[in-house]
Order: C-alpha cells, then sequence, then structure tokens
C-alpha cells in the first residue's frame, strides 16, 4: 500500500515509470477485494529438498486450477456409479448384471465398479478435494479477518481508468464536497477512510464483506455436511422386519430379518419399542389406464415405548414413519401370506402357519414356499420332510385364461397353485437358506395317480390329497404382512445445518456485491473544483453503475455543477451517450 | 362422486385442448420470428466488424485516455443534468457493441419482431391456463408424471423469457430458438409421453413432492435459458475472433451473428442465469433429500436420479469455479456450463427413460 501512496502524491516524470506506477496503483486498487488463492501457483518446486517439493504440491493442491479439475473428476466419477448397479443400492440388481455381463465382471470387480461411491479411486477425489477446500480456507479466512480490520485501499490516480467513472464541476470546496460524500457513503454503510490527511482529496469507500463471509461459510458448511455423512456412516443401523397381520415386533438385534450397521454401530444403542401390526390397508388404482398402481398403503399399530411402555394406536404411511428416539420406522413393502394346514396320514395337524410370498410383479402375483421340518410322519411312521412350491396370486384370471398372473393387486378371486415334496430340505446343513425358495436338491417330487408331478390349484377351503393317503394341505386362508425398515441415522441434524448454512452463503456469496467506491475533489487552476467518483467491483455486475450513477447524483443535489462549464473535450467516443442502457463491464481483470 | 369425476374429466379435456391451442399460437410466434429475421436481414449495419478493424485494439485505450463525459449541459440553458456514469471494459475483452436485435433495426423487422413477443405471451397464457386446468383435474401439483413436467418445464422457460423482457433486459434475441424448442418439447410431451391425467402413487404423496419437484423444474427451465444463452456465447465468439483475425464470415453468418448481443454480453448473461439459479438447485437437492430421507428412510443412496442431480450440482459448481479461475473463463467455461445443463437434460429424460431406479413416476 504504501507504493500506491508514492504513486499518487509524486507523480514520476519518466513516463514509462509512469505507466507502471499507474498499473500498480491500480492493481493495488482492486487489491484484497477477494480471498481467493492466486492464480498463478507456482511453476515448479524452488530447490530438490523433500520440503520443497511438499511446498509446491501444496501449492498446487490447494490452487484454484486444481481444485477446478478435482471438482470436474469427481462429477465424472460418479456417473459409472447410475450405470453399473450398485452393491449398496440392490443387491439383486448386481447379481443380474453379473449374470448378463459374465465377461466383464472381472474388471467391473477390480475397477471397483459394484462399489463406486466407497472405491478407492472415489474416496481418493473426494478426499483431494476436501483436503484442498481445508488448505483453501484456512489462509482465506486468515486473509479475510486481515480485510475485515483494515481499511480500503487510496483512490487511484487515474480514476478514470475504473470499470465505472464519472466526474463534474461544482462550486463547493473540496473539504465540503468529500465530507458530504464520506457521510452519504456511510449513511449507505459503506466502511469509508479519508485518503491521507486532508487537502490530498479523496475518500475510500468499501462494502459487501459479507460476499467474501457467505463464501467462506459456504465452503465450511460443505466440510460440515461431510463430516455429518462420515459420522451418520459409522454410527447408522437399518434393519428389516417383515410382520405379519396380528403379530408384533421388538426392537432387539435377534427379532431383525436382515440388519446392516456402520463399523461402529453398538447394539445397545437400539432404543427399546415394540409394536404389533393390528391392520394393513392397501387401495389401488381400480380402472384407468393405470389399474393396479397403488394409491394409499397404511398400518396401523399397536406401540408402546421403552420396555414397558403403555401401549397406543399409530399410523404409519409410507411417506410418513414413526418416529422413536432418534429412529424411525418406515413402511416398505407388503403381500400376502397363504394360510396353510398340513395333516399326516392319521389325520393329526403337524403344521398350521400363515407363509408370506415374495410379490413378483405390480399386480402381486407371489412366490414362496412352504417347508415343513418337523413333525410329519409318513404312513411307514417314517420322519420325514416336506416341501411346497407356491404360487399365489390375488385375482386369479379364470380356469382357461391360460395364465396364472394376477390382474390385479387386491384379493378379488384368490387362488393358490402348489406342487409338493418330500425328503430333506437341506435346512440343518448350517448354510443360511431362501425362506422363500425349496431347495429340492435333496428332495423328490410326489406324483400323482398318472406319474405326471403332483400340482393343483386352489381357492381358500379347498386342499390337497398327497398321493396314497399320506396326509392333506390345506389353503386355509389369507393373512397380510408389511414390511417396515427400521433406520438410526445419526448426523443427520448436523448434514440438515450445513445444507442450511451452505445455502444461505451461497446466496451470500453469489448475490451480494463487493465493491469499491472512491470521491476526489480538487480545486482545479480556475478556482472550481473537479469531483471525480469511480468504482470497482468484485464481480460482474450492471448494478455497480447504476449504484455510482445513484451515488453521484445525491452528492450532485449537495455540490451542483458550477453554472459555467467549460468546453467539453472532444470525445473520442460518442457511443456512451447513444447506448447507455448496458453499462456493465466486465473488471474481473482488474483482481488478482 | 361420479359427477366430480366427470368435472375432472371435462378439465382434463380443457387442459388438453389449451396445450394445443397454445402450441398453435407459438406456431405463428415462430413464423413471426422468421419474418423479424428475414425483414431484419436488410439492414447493412456491419458494426462488430467496425469496431473490431476500425479502430481495432487502440479503441479501448482510445476511450479510457480521453476525458470521459463531463457534465452535459444543455447548451445555454442554466439546468444541468445530473452527471453521466461511463463504464469501460476490463483490460483483455473485446470492445464490441451489442447486435440491434433480430429486427436489426428496420420498423418491418421490429413490427413482426413485436408480433412474435405478444404472440408468445398469447402462448404463454393458453400453456399456463392448460398446467392449471391439469392441476385442477387431478387435484394436486401437475408434476406426477413426465407429460406433466414437461409442459410445465417449456411454461417456465417461456414465463422466465417473458419476464426478463418485462424486466427490459436485452433477450428478444432469444425469441425464436427458444419458439422452437418449445415446440419441440411440447410435440414430445403430447405425443410420446402423454400420459391420461391420474393420481399419484403414495410414494409421491408429500408436500415436499410440491417444493422438490417445482423447483426442480424452474431450475430446469432457467438453466436452459443460460445454456442457450452459452451456446449463442459461443457462436458469437468464433465470429467475433474470425474477425479479429482478419478472417471473413460469409454473408449469412455475418447478417445473423451482426445482430446478436457482443460475445461479452451474452457471456455475462449466461454466467447471472446460472448464478443466480444454483442456490435454488442446491436447494432442490436438499429438499429431495429431506423427501428421500422421509418415503424411503434414507437421505442418499445413490439412486441414479440422485447421482445425476449430483453430478449436475457439481458441473455447474465446476462452471462457477472456471469464472473465477484465469485460463477457464469464456469459452472453456461456456463448454462446462453446456456439459452442466447436458447432465440436467439427461437427468430429466434419460434417466427417467432408460435407468430405472427408486425415481420411476406414474406411467414413465
Ligand atoms: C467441495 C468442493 C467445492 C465446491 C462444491 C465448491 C463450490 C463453489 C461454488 C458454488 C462457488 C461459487 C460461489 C461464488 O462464485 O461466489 C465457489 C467459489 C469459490 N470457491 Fe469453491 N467449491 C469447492 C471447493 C473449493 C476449493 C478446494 C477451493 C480452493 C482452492 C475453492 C475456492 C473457491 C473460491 C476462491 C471461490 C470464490 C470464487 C470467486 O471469488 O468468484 N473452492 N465454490
Amino acid at each position: 500500500m504504501s507504493t500506491t501512496d508514492k504513486a499518487s502524491t509524486e507523480a514520476p516524470h519518466d513516463p514509462a515509470a509512469a505507466a507502471a506506477a499507474e498499473a500498480t496503483a491500480e492493481a493495488a486498487a482492486g487489491a484484497q477485494l477477494s480471498t481467493a488463492p492466486l492464480e498463478d501457483a507456482p511453476g515448479g518446486p524452488v530447490g530438490i529438498g523433500v520440503l520443497a517439493w511438499a511446498r509446491w504440491f501444496w501449492a498446487q493442491l490447494t490452487s484454484m486450477r486444481v481444485a477446478l479439475i478435482l471438482l470436474f473428476m469427481l462429477s465424472l466419477a460418479s456417473i459409472p456409479g447410475s450405470l453399473v448397479p450398485q452393491n449398496q443400492v440392490d443387491l439383486m440388481k448386481v447379481a443380474a448384471w453379473k449374470k448378463e455381463h459374465a465377461s466383464w465382471v472381472g474388471v467391473a470387480e477390480k475397477l471397483q465398479l459394484f462399489d463406486v461411491y466407497s472405491s478407492v479411486w472415489f474416496s481418493a477425489i473426494y478426499l483431494l478435494l476436501f483436503i484442498s477446500l481445508i488448505g483453501c480456507i484456512l489462509p482465506r479466512s486468515w486473509r479475510f479477518v486481515g480485510q475485515l480490520t483494515g481499511r480500503p485501499p487510496v483512490a487511484p490516480r487515474r480514476l478514470d481508468r475504473m470499470p465505472a467513472y464519472t466526474t463534474w464541476r461544482t462550486d463547493s470546496s473540496p473539504d465540503e464536497v468529500l465530507s458530504t460524500a464520506r457521510g452519504l457513503l456511510g449513511r449507505r454503510r459503506f466502511r469509508t477512510e479519508a485518503g491521507a490527511g486532508s487537502g490530498s482529496g479523496s475518500v475510500s469507500a468499501e462494502k459487501g464483506y459479507l460476499r467474501e463471509a457467505g463464501n467462506l461459510v459456504f465452503h465450511v458448511a460443505l466440510i460440515v455436511m461431510l463430516i455429518a455423512f462420515a459420522w451418520g456412516q459409522y454410527f447408522k443401523s437399518e434393519g428389516g422386519k417383515l410382520v405379519l397381520r396380528g403379530k408384533g415386533f421388538s426392537n432387539t438385534l435377534t427379532q431383525y430379518d436382515d440388519f446392516k450397521a456402520g463399523g461402529l454401530f453398538d447394539s445397545d444403542d437400539l432404543p427399546p419399542f415394540s409394536f404389533t401390526l393390528d391392520k394393513f390397508d392397501a387401495s389401488f388404482e381400480r380402472t384407468g389406464p393405470q389399474k393396479g398402481t397403488p394409491r394409499d398403503f397404511k398400518a396401523y399399530v399397536t406401540f408402546s415405548n421403552g420396555a414397558h411402555g403403555t401401549p397406543e394406536k399409530r399410523e404409519i404411511q409410507v411417506n410418513k414413519p414413526l418416529e422413536v428416539d432418534g429412529s424411525k420406522v418406515y413402511l416398505l413393502g407388503h403381500g400376502y401370506a397363504p394360510v396353510i394346514s398340513v395333516t399326516d396320514s392319521t389325520g393329526k395337524v403337524v403344521y398350521k402357519d400363515a407363509v408370506p410370498m415374495l410379490p413378483q410383479d405390480g399386480n402381486l402375483t407371489s412366490t414362496g414356499a412352504i417347508k415343513v421340518t418337523d413333525g410329519y410322519k409318513n404312513k411307514d411312521g417314517k420322519t420325514t420332510q416336506l416341501g411346497f412350491a407356491a404360487m399365489f396370486v390375488p385375482t386369479f384370471a379364470g380356469a382357461g385364461a391360460g395364465t396364472m398372473f394376477s390382474q390385479f393387486p387386491e384379493l378379488d378371486n384368490p387362488a393358490l397353485a402348489l406342487n409338493a415334496w418330500h425328503g430333506s430340505l437341506g435346512v440343518d446343513s448350517g448354510l443360511p437358506q431362501n425362506v422363500y425358495q425349496l431347495d429340492t436338491s435333496k428332495m423328490e417330487q410326489y406324483k400323482d395317480t398318472d406319474g405326471k408331478p403332483l400340482a393343483k390349484r386352489m381357492v381358500p377351503g379347498e386342499s390337497m390329497e398327497l398321493p396314497g393317503g399320506q396326509g392333506t394341505v390345506k389353503f386355509e386362508g389369507i393373512e397380510r404382512w408389511a414390511t417396515f425398515s427400521v433406520t438410526h441415522q445419526p448426523g443427520s441434524g448436523l448434514a440438515l445445518a450445513g445444507a442450511v448454512a451452505a445455502i444461505a452463503g451461497l446466496a451470500g456469496s453469489l448475490f451480494i456485491q463487493r465493491r469499491r467506491i472512491w470521491v476526489r475533489a480538487v480545486r482545479g487552476e480556475d478556482g472550481v473544483t473537479v469531483v471525480e467518483m469511480a468504482g470497482l467491483g468484485r464481480s460482474e455486475s450492471a448494478r455497480l453503475p447504476e449504484e455510482l450513477a445513484a451515488l453521484a447524483g445525491a452528492l450532485h443535489e449537495q455540490a451542483p455543477s458550477a453554472a459555467p462549464a467549460p468546453p467539453a473535450p472532444p470525445a473520442a467516443d460518442t457511443e456512451p451517450e447513444s447506448e447507455p442502457a448496458e453499462p456493465a463491464e466486465e473488471v474481473e481483470g482488474e483482481r488478482a | 362422486m361420479q359427477l366430480a369425476a366427470a368435472a375432472n374429466e371435462s378439465l382434463a379435456h380443457l387442459s388438453n385442448n389449451l396445450i394445443y391451442a397454445s402450441m398453435a399460437v407459438y406456431t405463428l410466434a415462430f413464423f413471426a420470428h422468421i419474418a423479424e429475421w428475414i425483414f431484419g436481414s436488410r439492414s447493412k449495419v456491419a458494426r462488430t466488424a467496425a469496431a473490431l478493424t476500425s479502430s481495432g485494439a487502440s479503441s479501448a485505450a482510445a476511450k479510457a485516455a480521453a476525458p470521459a463525459v463531463q457534465v452535459r449541459g444543455k447548451a445555454a440553458a442554466a439546468v444541468l443534468d445530473k452527471p453521466q456514469v461511463v463504464t469501460r471494459s476490463a483490460a483483455g475483452t473485446r470492445d464490441v457493441p451489442d447486435g440491434p436485435g433480430a429486427a436489426g433495426g428496420t420498423v418491418q423487422g421490429d413490427l413482426y419482431g413485436r408480433i412474435a413477443v405478444s404472440l408468445t405471451a398469447l402462448g404463454f397464457l393458453l400453456a399456463a391456463g392448460g398446467v392449471v386446468a391439469r392441476a385442477m383435474s387431478v387435484e394436486r401439483a401437475p408434476w406426477g408424471n413426465m407429460y406433466e413436467f414437461s409442459i410445465t418445464f417449456s411454461t417456465v422457460a417461456v414465463g422466465t423469457y417473458l419476464l426478463l423482457l418485462a424486466l427490459k433486459k436485452n433477450v428478444r434475441w432469444l425469441g425464436l430458438f427458444l419458439v422452437t424448442t418449445v415446440l419441440l418439447d411440447l410435440g414430445i410431451a403430447t405425443t410420446v409421453l402423454y400420459t391420461d391425467s391420474d393420481q399419484l402413487v403414495p410414494a409421491l404423496k408429500s408436500y415436499w413432492l410440491l417444493i422438490h419437484v417445482s423447483t426442480a423444474i424452474i431450475c430446469g427451465a432457467v438453466f436452459y435459458i443460460g445454456a442457450a444463452g452459452a451456446v449463442m456465447y459461443l457462436f458469437r465468439d468464433s465470429y467475433e475472433a474470425k474477425l479479429v483475425r482478419g478472417g471473413k464470415p460469409g454473408k449469412f453468418a455475418t447478417s445473423v451473428m451482426e445482430r446478436f448481443p457482443s460475445a461479452a454480453s451474452l457471456d455475462k448473461f449466461s454466467y447471472r442465469i446460472n448464478a443466480a439459479v444454483f442456490p435454488l438447485w442446491t436447494f432442490t437437492i436438499i429438499a429431495g433429500a429431506i423427501w428421500a430421507g422421509d418415503a424411503w428412510g434414507r437421505y442418499w443412496g445413490w439412486d441414479p436420479k440422485e447421482v445425476w442431480s449430483f453430478v449436475t450440482w457439481v458441473a455447474y459448481a465446476c462452471y462457477l469455479h472456471a469464472r473465477a479461475t484465469a485460463g477457464w473463463k469464456g469459452r472453456k467455461a461456456a463448454y462446462l456450463a453446456l456439459f452442466a445443463f447436458a447432465c440436467w437434460i439427461w437427468n430429466y429424460y434419460g434417466v427417467n427413460i432408460l435407468l430405472s431406479g427408486k425415481h420411476s413416476y406414474a406411467g414413465v
């Protein structure tokens, strides 16, 4: 800043030196209008030591150019995850994809294409980006604090070189003009500074510091959000449970059908609560082209909070989870569970249960397996296991329609088709088994009298006889089930706070203009005061010239033009007169 | 119940008819714009070339060196005007005036241009009526499927354009391009994407839908106008660059390019539009995450739609960074803006149709 002072007080005589001094003065006028890092990161490491290299690397990493490249890489790197199915999203789809593109699986797995968002390369990009971000924010915040305590720089010598400029002559004295100007700017909440003592004739003013603050808040908020996500990843838990109507669930680890948790999750963190599914309502579009599309799902539950809470009635809907102590219970899906009973040859009921079937399409064509693991003895008194592969449709098209697919998701004409097996279900092998599928590798299928596999389609109340009087399977009725997911996502409050701060900061950063205004008033040789005003903005805005015009207008009222205007100097360009409509001009070049 | 259904049906019909009517009016506006451009081609002002060649590189310096206009005194009158503000380009930018617009300053061209804008406004009113009637027929916000999304999208884009015109911004150059693409959008909507009016699947029933989807549409429509600015900037910039290099663009190119605003103005226009909606786009994504949290139990699950929203967001952030980085301003930044918008469009058409995820709408 000392160079500026010199340049403006002792006008050099050598023209080249004058030009250089002018350039410095202009640079000083725009200096510190932003806290952006210097653009010309050093060309290469200075010296050869490890420290020099590290310093060079750091300078590169925290430069705007590298931040830009990392950002672009992040956007490109996110793309594969939308084209290749992700383990994290849908395991079934991943399996299907692998089957379809068998020859690619090896390469895809090496490239971690099924886990893009936790892959080494994706993580590397965003970690580098965030290191760059931190390395960028720290010095910027530091510089910003410096700017907050600093003063607006002294008026450059040639105000007419600034992007917006105006001048007039007045009879008021320079000191009067300057003090009026300072008051005027101060009232508009500019920070003002008189240029180097009275008599030197200028006022500097600056406004819009919030822009920089907003920008810093935005970038800090990004870090806060990242931390919140990481926190959530480590402590989150998510469990799924299928509940039959009339049955209950209590929130302990063993009750879940499937459970996923972050690395630092502790099962003691599960809040103690329980609920019973009293009723499940689903309605579907009955007519029109979207027949069968779901319209409304509602689960009515009796809920008790804590180990011994008082039961209360609650409803859970698709968009309205039940909230308990930081956990949420979501309604995810629903389906049917035919109630099946099995009697052995002696007429003893050895099995009776509602068996949930897995929906296969929008009309709830469902498949499943009924497994009679123990209690059944065949005619010879030998213990064996029974298995039934089942297909259930809530609305059967009718015999002879040639399809076993459901026509509508509600129970208009329910039908259940079974075929029957005996032998070993393989459930004791220790391997986890799919409850909806029958493993028939150690089983034998029952045959009817023609020697064809035994199969029967039944409506509720009907039953199927096993050949040779081995027993009976009865389709007793139909129950409903619903699946719930219980999730605990810590850190989401922090993420939300970060998001709100990010938007607020962004708005400040993009909508607030940081700008400087200078006013100079000097008594000319003829004794009339020449007033000059100029404005410089940090970003491109049409508002700067407008603001300068308004300020000039206000100051002009206090210090009106001197009546006998001297002959106007020859204008080099007549354009400004005819085209005042689009005055906004690029000023970015003035920076740095 | 039956009565209500009938009323809804007739509203849905009304909506369809309004959309067809707006298409007819937009078509007329299209022809009026063509007439504007044709009549405008008679004007022979070659201001850009003059600005770039006659005074050449010295023009900025000359302007700067000349003392600025002082008080514009009215000859002998004692009343003195307010001081005039003079503006000046930054070093390194071409000092080129904006073109006169499609009409090229011709009276007839201007007349047709005004007719085109009036017709566009009429088309807008009809289309907006169509959107509202659709909303009333389904008794919800009309953003449940891609047809509804498309008609709302083009209506908001035209609305933004008309609003900018009303604010006296220099955007009439956009007219022909906008009307053409809006016709295309409505054409696709009414033929390929048409879905009868109906209610929503349960996952879409939430007031976050109203917030998330409406802001998504607004962002898309405004980003679209920003992208149009970037495309025009690229054309006009190569035209100016060619002139600077001493090249001679073809007659047709000259006639068309002359009438557009200068590359610097177009670039700035595109930047301001994109920067202004970027916070809203950020908000849209966050609102979507909140909705996903309510509906599916997770705020962010890298569903294809979420992935592409994120890609779009990062790409626009990249563009804003590029604008602040030496060596990336100008053409490179414009390419980034177009890449970002391409991501947005892909997220809308490509992801909905080609990639299945949780974001599938009722009937596409
Ligand atoms: C996590 C990734 C990042 C995102 C999403 C992001 C986003 C943004 C956005 C949207 C803006 C526009 C606001 C404005 O123009 O005022 C911006 C500005 C800025 N960013 Fe970032 N940024 C990221 C990382 C970085 C990094 C690593 C740096 C440091 C090298 C950085 C430095 C800056 C600076 C200096 C500005 C102000 C530019 C100006 O003054 O016009 N950002 N950032």
